[in-house]
């Protein structure tokens, strides 16, 4: 092995080991049996992912944080896949800049979006007296705002070198366009559709920023009831929690995975 | 009776006429070959029979039906395309049975059809499998037996053979050409390789640059071709330029006297009384009807020393290309009989090329159609 070699290797090993230290900590620091955190622990316990249950907070933040993900993520696609078809497929004025805009959010900072988010349902809920801020259609509606962006990008990924005289095929053995979409478009692009529910899920489950100013009392998502708590006390549930949510969030990223390699797309 | 009646048809892209004023009719169970260089408008034609190209003007019948305006699903045309287009997630049984669950047959008659489907193109035992772990050759037989198994009013092909291997190629060709005879499916396959034209075709259209060119069997397009482009589009064929001094008279530009019969004329060739004298024409000469000797053989109207400038060994026959005493090159086909008294020429040797009066065909000296269009 040359020596740039050896450099490179040593430079991408303390990279990764910079990546994932906090996540070690986190997790060792879950199973620390003193409720100050103290180094090196007396013991270890499985006692605080027990602890988690008893915090309304934690318990309520998860179950919104996955109401919102499954609401998001079905919109995402709902919208994000008509929208990669036509993109994919048709030549028309503004196509690209449409295919742009679809991609922004993913540019835009969370605070600048969740502001903006924020001062637009303000507005609608004045003017239509709709109860839209701090409620469940106000949260996925927000962020679907970032699922379709990504199901854009993962679904255009997986029909690039799509085949589409197979398409011709189905129509010449007299399925209509309807028929030909869901027996032959649909299932082959439904890799880059499983990926794209999966991230979009990932995504909106993690979110913060935006999403903190759009909470109200009685509504918030786990990642903010976690904030919340670290406002007032740091103590091994703290890390259970965390714990918790890497491993959500890590199982959804190595299933997504397996449909679409995620290096391509990132 | 299903035949299919094309009425002046014509596509345009913009500018690009790729096919225009293509009028024919294809008799139930005929099998007819599109045969033209690259971007003639082969596939263009096809694609519009099978619905999937609109036609810019003319009228489609399939069976009498008119189906110009008919969307491609209802048309009932069976596609071979170029690449296969097989479904990739359905296995070949699964991928025969789709056009006959698009027509809502039950499920036994479904099955029964796909089964002898397979048996027809003779892959019983892979029904099973995806057509990714198929070769070559057997998805190209999945492909055919879905595009048979409709009972199409119309069986198109598409340079079906093209991704064959060279033997894999003749097989499948006379399996193809048995069953369309077998089945009575009345055809139009699309091809570039002449071989496969010949060997398959009950009748060949030759196209160029969107146009027919001319229509017949291989016998007519190879005897009397309409015009220099199917001359020199079917077969091999020489070209000596010139002018027709009187009937049955040519002077090549390099100065020869050549005599030939214009009997045996076609309707689109130049009857030598029709022509006036002094008018420029091309002679057509098949290089295998040439003889190439010694001596100048006296039987034959034209005799023409030359020398031998380049020698090709073909197997069946050696490819000479004499370079004639006027200047101009002639091509000729000797046979290989390998008979003691047959001798091969060496580079440089003195030869007599000679032939009778019938092999010479006189031809407007046109540009070739393509040069046109560049
Ligand atoms: N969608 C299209 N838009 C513009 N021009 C086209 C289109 N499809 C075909 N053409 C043009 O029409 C002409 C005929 O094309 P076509 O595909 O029918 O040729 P072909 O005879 O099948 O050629 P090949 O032997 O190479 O397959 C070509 O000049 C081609 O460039
Ligand atoms: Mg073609």
């Amino acid at each position: 092995m040359t020596a740039g070699r050896a450099a490179l290797l040593v430079a991408a090993g303390l990279a990764l080991g910079f990546i994932l230290l906090p996540l070690v900590l986190v997790s060792w620091l879950s199973f620390f049996r003193d409720e100050v955190v103290v180094f090196p622990p007396s013991g270890y316990t499985l006692r605080w992912f027990r602890a988690i249950l008893d915090q309304r907070n934690f318990v309520d933040g998860f179950v919104t944080s996955l109401e919102v993900g499954v609401f998001a993520m079905l919109a995402g696609l709902a919208l994000g896949v008509p929208a990669s078809l036509c993109l994919a497929r048709y030549r028309f004025p503004g196509r690209e800049s449409l295919g742009l805009v679809l991609l922004t959010p993913l540019v835009v900072p969370g605070v600048v979006a969740g502001t903006a988010i924020y001062v637009f349902q303000v507005e609608t809920e004045i003017l239509t007296r709709l109860p839209l801020v701090a409620s469940l259609p106000g949260l996925v509606l927000a962020h679907v705002v970032v699922t379709i962006p990504w199901t854009v990008r993962l679904v255009t990924a997986s029909l690039v070198g799509f085949d589409r005289t197979v398409e011709e095929a189905a129509q010449n053995l007299g399925a209509g366009p309807w028929t030909t979409f869901r027996r032959v478009t649909l299932p082959l692009i439904r890799p880059g559709m499983v990926a794209a529910a999966l991230f979009g899920f990932v995504i909106s489950f993690g979110n913060l920023e935006m999403t903190l100013f759009l909470i109200g009392p009685g509504r918030t998502t786990l990642p903010i009831a976690i904030l919340q708590y670290l406002e007032w006390r740091i103590d091994p549930v703290i890390a259970a929690v965390s714990l918790l949510q890497i491993v959500i969030i890590g199982a959804a990223m190595v299933a997504t995975d397996r449909y679409v390699k995620l290096a391509r797309v990132l | 009776m299903a035949r299919i009646e094309l009425e002046a048809i014509s596509k345009r892209y913009g500018d690009v006429h790729a096919v225009r004023d293509f009028s024919l009719v294809i008799e139930h169970g005929e099998l007819v070959v599109l045969l033209g260089p690259s971007g003639c408008g082969k596939t263009t034609t096809l694609r519009m029979i099978a619905g999937f190209v609109p036609a810019t003007s003319g009228r489609i019948r399939l069976g009498g039906r008119d189906v110009t305006n008919m969307p491609a699903h209802r048309r009932n045309t069976g596609l071979v395309f170029q690449g296969y287009a097989l479904f990739p997630h359905l296995t070949a049984a699964e991928n025969i049975a789709f056009g006959l669950q698009m027509r809502k047959l039950p499920e036994p008659v479904v099955r029964e059809k796909v089964t002898r489907a397979l048996r027809l193109v003779r892959l019983d035992d892979l029904g099973d499998r995806l057509p990714r772990q198929l070769s070559g050759g057997q998805q190209q037989r999945v492909a055919l037996a879905r595009a048979l198994v409709i009972e199409p009013d119309a069986l198109l092909l598409d340079e079906p053979l093209s991704n064959l291997d060279a033997k894999l190629r003749e097989e499948v060709r006379v399996e193809i050409r048995q069953l369309q005879r077998a089945l009575g499916l009345t055809t139009v396959m699309v091809t570039h390789d002449q071989d496969e034209a010949l060997a398959m075709a009950d009748r060949l259209v030759v196209m160029s640059a969107g146009a027919i060119q001319q229509i017949g069997t291989q016998r007519e397009l190879y005897e009397h071709p309409r015009n220099r482009f199917v001359a020199g589009f079917v077969g091999r064929t020489n070209f000596l330029r010139g002018l027709l001094v009187e009937p049955g008279v040519f002077r090549s530009d390099g100065g020869l006297t050549l005599r030939y019969d214009g009997r045996s004329a076609p309707a689109g060739a130049v009857a030598p009384g029709a022509s006036p004298s002094g008018a420029r024409r091309a002679l057509a000469l098949r290089p295998e009807r040439l003889a190439i000797g010694a001596l100048a053989d006296s039987a034959r109207a034209n005799r023409v020393a030359g020398t031998v400038e380049f020698a090709s060994y073909l197997g069946a026959i050696i490819e000479y290309y004499v370079r004639l005493s006027s200047g101009e090159i002639l091509r000729v086909h000797a046979p290989n009989t390998g008979a003691a008294g047959d001798r091969a020429w060496a580079l440089g040797e003195t030869v007599h090329v000679s032939w009778p009066v019938e092999v010479g065909l006189v031809l407007e000296d046109e540009h070739q159609p393509e040069e046109d269009h560049r």
